[in-house]
Formats: C-alpha cells, structure tokens, sequence
C-alpha cells in the first residue's frame, strides 16, 4: 500500500498536527518538503494540492485534502480501530463534544497563542517591533480561554470526556512553540490544564512529533 | 422525546447558521430566544450552559454543545447525514475540507466588513474603512479560489450540497446586502452557487429572521 502523503514541514503547527494523528494510527507516511524560500507554496504544482497556496496539502491516492483539521479527522477515520478511535465515531454524544472541542481550540485557544507567537516570534524575524499591546491583550483572552478549560478538566480527565480525542491532541502543536516564550508563565494558575499538557506531551505519538520539529529546526 | 432547545438571537449568523441546519433536517426544535442587548448570554444560567458565554447553545436531552459548526454537525449526523456524506470516507473528507475553508478562510475575512459596514454605524463607532478595504482585496483572492472549485463542481464538496455550502450561508446573507455584493458577483460560478443556496426553502425561512440591518434599523436591536 503507498504511503499517504503529507507536503510541508513538520516545523509548521498544521502540519505538525496532521503527523500527530499519523502516528497515532499508526499509518505509514511520507514528508515531502515544501519550500517557502524558493516560494514552492506558490508553485502551479502545490496549488494543485492546496489551491490557497498553504501547507499542509495531504495525499491519499487519488484524494487530495488541505486544511490541517479535515485532514486529521480524515485520517483518525480511515485508520480507525476499536482501541483508536479518536473520533468517537459510533457514539454520537462523544462524537459531537470532540466537535465542540475541536472548535473551541481552532477558534478561541490557537488565535489567541498565534497572535502571541507572531507577534514575539514573527514580526522580529521580519525586522519589526513587537506590538506589546496586541500581546497583552491575546494573553487575556487566553486566560479567559484557560479559566474555562481548568474547570473541565476539572470534571473530565481529557476535553471531551474521559476519553482521549482528536480534541486534546490538535491542540499540541501551537502550545508546543508558546511554552518557549516568557508568556508560558500564564499557564501556571492552571494546575488541571498542566497536567493535561504533561500527558499529551508524554505520548509516543507527539514525543516522535517533537523529535521531527527539533530536527527540522536544527537542519 | 423532547424536541431539541436552540438558545440565542435568530439575526446572530452563528445562529443562522444552526437554524439552517434545524430546517434542512426537518428536526423539531424550539428556538429560546436571548437578549444580546440585556446581556442574557453572560449571566450565570447561560453560562451553565456555554462557560464561553456565548449563543447558539444546543440542548438535545442531556447533550449541550456549543460552537455553531459543532452544533451543526450533531444535527445533521442525527437527522441528515447525507448532508455530512458520512457513509463516504472521501466524500465526507472534503465536506470537512469546505466547512474548515469557512471557518479559517472566508468567515475571518468577511465577518470584519459586515462589522464596520453594517454595524459599527448603529452603534456610533467609526467604520475602519482600511480594514474593509484590505479585507475586499484578501476577499478577491479567495473568491478566486472558490470560483475555480465551483467551475468543476457544482457544490463545494462534490456535486452534491452539503454542510460545507450551508455553512456559507449565514455570514454571507450580511456581506450581500453590504455595496460589496458586487465583489461576490464579478464571479459567475460562486454568483450561481449562492443563488442556488438562496433558493433552498431553509435558506428563505431562515432568512426571513434576518433583517439586513441586524434588526438595529426597526429598533429590534438584537
């Protein structure tokens, strides 16, 4: 069987995310590089694949995805065991809390760390300053965000349940980069949401990922 | 069995967007209405429900959820999966896909301009006219995009609808009635694609609840 296809450096969260679930499942997966320098995002070959010109672009055969989220539920849907079944397809209660879940990380958890991250991160590597004030105000939002999540993973041992889901791993990748900034700091009010973090972080599947990104970062 | 509650204000586009899905599945449900005015989504009953404090809440037995796509996807699953393709690994692949380019593609871009344009006038703030301007641009080069999509299907995910064309519907019906529409309708494709959606009899009944001008203009001030 040929091996799925991701296109992008694991260095990027969305892609980061998609080999995550690759190696949760299990499935046998190849990296094929894309570069931004040379701008191959922008190339007729990778527009073909991801036609608004971002990574990660995903092939299955003859299926062609993008967007990093439809890309992990296909795959956590297609490699589905009874052991990982990190859909909860065949519950629809569970199924429908990993939805809600997975949107509040895509919609509430990671704008207010990417605003963080580009703005600490990005902008000086383009040469500008930092602006202190759109910081302040996504770590704000931020601990409103963690307020939330503290009180139910007070109640839950993961997001959506008691049960590990494509919720609480889609949220490695954005943290991963936003516990090397000072404002890491604003997660040590929330003992619930650390401990969370420290089992994500222990898993096999998400160590080989940041073993993937360290080496990306270093070569 | 009970029928399902949908707690929020019916002019929300996040609310819509559920309530399209309610009438496409045909599913009984009972709309609550909320007072964004009174603050009703911040007081702690509803913060029982949605600790985000914010509208369309679902109840359906002992299930409630929020995130308006989330919502969306629960409904469908139980009354119209056909509208997921959930039998279908690859066709459901790209209903996610288009829902997903809603979400973190259009919606980000569109939402700003039905802000400044139709609603900062209501509330005496200033329409930040640079925005809208960067924002019609970044909204070009999508268009482009989905105008090239359209021209090979006839929906979005495939030549069936499904979720992801729905999902469209809501943030849209405001941008249209923006002097905007015309940036939509340069795109022939994309142009019959929303026709197509303003026809559905959900759409219409939906949008019946939908006042151009969020309701500010008759005083019904969400």
């Amino acid at each position: 069987m040929t091996p799925v296809k991701v296109f992008g450096s694991v260095a990027f969260t969305n892609v980061a995310r998609v080999l995550v679930c690759l190696e949760e499942v299990g499935a046998d997966y190849e990296i094929v590089d894309i570069d931004f320098h040379v701008k191959e995002h922008k190339s007729p070959e990778h527009l073909a694949r991801n036609p608004f010109g971002q990574v990660p672009a995903f092939q299955d055969g003859d299926l062609m995805l993008f967007q990093s989220r439809a890309i992990s539920r296909y795959v956590l849907s297609k490699y589905r065991t009874d052991e990982v079944n990190l859909l909860r397809e065949g519950s629809p209660e569970e199924s429908a809390l990993v939805d809600v879940w997975l949107d509040v990380e895509a919609l509430q958890y990671d704008p207010a760390m990417s605003s963080v991250f580009f703005q600490h991160r990005v902008v000086p590597a383009l040469g500008g300053m930092p602006d202190e004030g759109i910081i302040g105000e996504s770590v704000e939002k931020l601990r409103k965000v963690l307020d939330v999540y503290e009180a139910r993973l007070t109640k839950h041992r993961y997001l959506a349940g008691d049960f590990l889901s494509l919720a609480d791993l889609s949220h490695f990748p954005e943290t991963y980069y936003f516990m090397e900034m000072p404002y890491a700091a604003v997660f040590d009010s929330y003992p619930r949401v650390r401990e969370w973090l420290e089992d994500l972080f222990a898993r096999p599947a998400i160590k080989k990922v940041v073993s993937l990104m360290a080496k990306d970062f270093s070569g | 069995m009970a029928p399902m509650k949908l707690y929020g204000w019916a002019v929300s586009p996040w609310m819509a967007r559920v309530l399209v899905c309610l009438e496409e599945a045909g599913a009984e449900y009972e709309l609550v209405p909320m007072s964004r005015s009174g603050g009703d989504h911040r007081q702690p009953e509803h913060l029982a429900r949605n600790p985000f404090g914010e509208i369309p809440v679902l109840e359906d037995g002992d299930l409630t959820l929020y995130q308006s796509r989330a919502i969306a996807r629960h409904i469908l699953r139980k009354y119209k999966p056909e509208l997921l393709r959930s039998d279908n690994l690859q066709e459901s692949a790209m209903v996610d896909v288009w829902v997903d380019v809603d979400a973190h593609q259009l919606e980000p871009i569109i939402r700003p301009v039905v802000f400044n344009v139709i609603i900062k006038p209501f509330t005496g703030s200033d329409c930040d006219q640079d925005l809208v301007d960067e924002s019609i641009e970044k909204l070009k080069k999508t268009l482009e995009v989905y105008e090239a999509r359209l021209s090979t299907s006839k929906y979005l995910a495939g030549d069936f609808v499904s979720l992801a064309d729905l999902t469209h519907f809501s943030f849209m019906r405001y941008f249209m009635a923006t002097q905007y529409a015309e940036v939509v309708e340069a795109y022939p494709h994309v142009k019959a694609w929303w026709e197509a959606l303003l026809a559905r009899p959900s759409v219409k009944k939906v949008m019946a609840g939908m006042p151009p001008d969020f309701g500010f203009g008759s005083g019904n001030i969400p």
